[in-house]
């Protein structure tokens, strides 16, 4: 039996759960450090084909920056912070006071590009510790890496260790964009979590909902 | 979305494979680490498309495995595919694609090598099967969309950041 097999809706349910908890904790983060009201949408928790992954962020083919770290220690898995270049651009030019920045310019300054990695690491440090507190699970994220492509290349890398043990993934998602600007559906950012499957047992039983 | 050639594009999916005949072409996009590996007969235009993930299938740990997604399964399953609609053993060529490391990292991880890992076992498979790599793009840590046309024989690859060529 696969071990998609085991998982229910109570599960899936405390998955939702710790994406809240991680990604408000980096929605936090992420106001303090631009002095702006982020917001963050309560995170969906599926099952999905590789294919349907590959879409989640507008697309295989779709250009965007990409924070991403492995997460080692009682449960292990990828994360991945993802932007649209817009609205990367608008988050650094503010962190970095350049309106002149831009991640489509033939070579991008080192400010920007470490000003980003910083950004990540401190998104991703605050939603793990979140993590980290809630389960009692002692995690530990690498340093950072960052990539500006197209969102299946650097995904892929998140689907590489999965895909030895199954065809779907689940993928705890959540959606954070800045509370003033309208088209929140167009420009927004990704936190996408993919726990390994052997993790799902360590993360279950420490939230008291064991897999039978 | 432009078709490129005004004629149908057949997709290909991550881990996924498909064989086309002229005038269709057949694509594959947001190769990272993956290797995207054309099987291809020329003179009849049938070309066959695989997008592999994985190095080797003992890395496997399902009980099916889906031969498209490793090397050393996709490459062959690949050939009897191009073969079945008509392609000749001996006229095959192959063209390969892909396996980037997208970020870098110190990390020993071998998960993290795995687009060079993946280059290197879609070469032992070809080199097993006797069929000569015409021309490839590999390695470097760009991600890579390409577009192979059977009429031409040309692989049409398209990066962010190095631009787009023919190989």
């Amino acid at each position: 039996m696969n071990f998609s097999d085991k998982i229910n809706s109570i599960h899936l349910d405390v998955l939702k759960e710790i994406g809240n908890i991680g990604a408000a904790h980096a929605a936090t983060a992420l106001s303090d450090l631009l002095q702006k009201k982020i917001d963050m949408r309560v995170p969906n928790v599926e099952m999905v084909s590789f294919n349907d992954m590959m879409e989640l962020a507008g697309g295989s083919e779709n250009v965007v920056v990409g924070i991403f770290l492995r997460i080692e220690g009682d449960a292990e898995g990828s994360m991945f912070f993802i932007l649209p270049i817009e609205q990367a651009n608008r988050f650094i030019r503010r962190l970095i006071h350049d309106e002149s920045f831009d991640f489509y310019a033939p070579s991008v300054p080192e400010l920007g590009l470490s000003a980003m990695q910083e950004m990540g690491n401190i998104l991703s440090g605050s939603y793990l510790s979140a993590l980290s507190d809630f389960t009692g699970l002692k995690i530990y994220p690498t340093v950072p890496g960052l990539s500006v492509d197209m969102f299946g290349a650097i995904i892929s890398i998140g689907l590489i260790e999965l895909s030895q043990v199954s065809d779907t993934v689940i993928v705890i998602n959540t959606a954070i964009f800045e509370e003033d600007i309208k088209d929140e559906e167009a420009v927004r950012g990704n936190f996408f979590l993919l726990p390994n499957p052997e993790s799902f047992e360590a993360i279950f039983k420490a939230l008291g909902v064991p897999i039978e | 979305m432009i078709l490129s050639h005004g004629n149908e594009v057949v997709k290909v999916g991550i881990a996924q494979m498909d064989v086309v005949k002229t005038p269709k072409t057949i694509r594959t996009s947001g190769l990272g680490s993956c290797v995207g590996v054309i099987i291809y007969d020329e003179s009849k235009k049938i070309a066959g498309l695989v997008h592999v993930m994985l190095p080797d299938s003992s890395l496997g740990r399902t009980e099916s495995i889906n031969e498209a997604k490793f090397a050393d399964t996709g490459v062959s399953a690949l050939v009897n595919l191009v073969k079945l609609q008509g392609a000749q053993s001996f006229k095959l060529k192959a063209k390969i694609a892909g396996g980037a490391q997208m970020f870098q990292f110190t990390s020993d991880k071998s998960s993290m090598r795995i687009g060079p890992r993946n280059v290197e076992a879609v070469k032992e498979q070809l080199r097993k099967l006797r069929i000569p790599i015409i021309a490839e793009d590999t390695g470097g840590n760009s991600g890579r969309t390409i577009e192979f046309n059977p009429e031409t024989s040309m692989l049409n690859i398209r990066t962010v950041n190095r631009g787009v060529s023919d190989i």
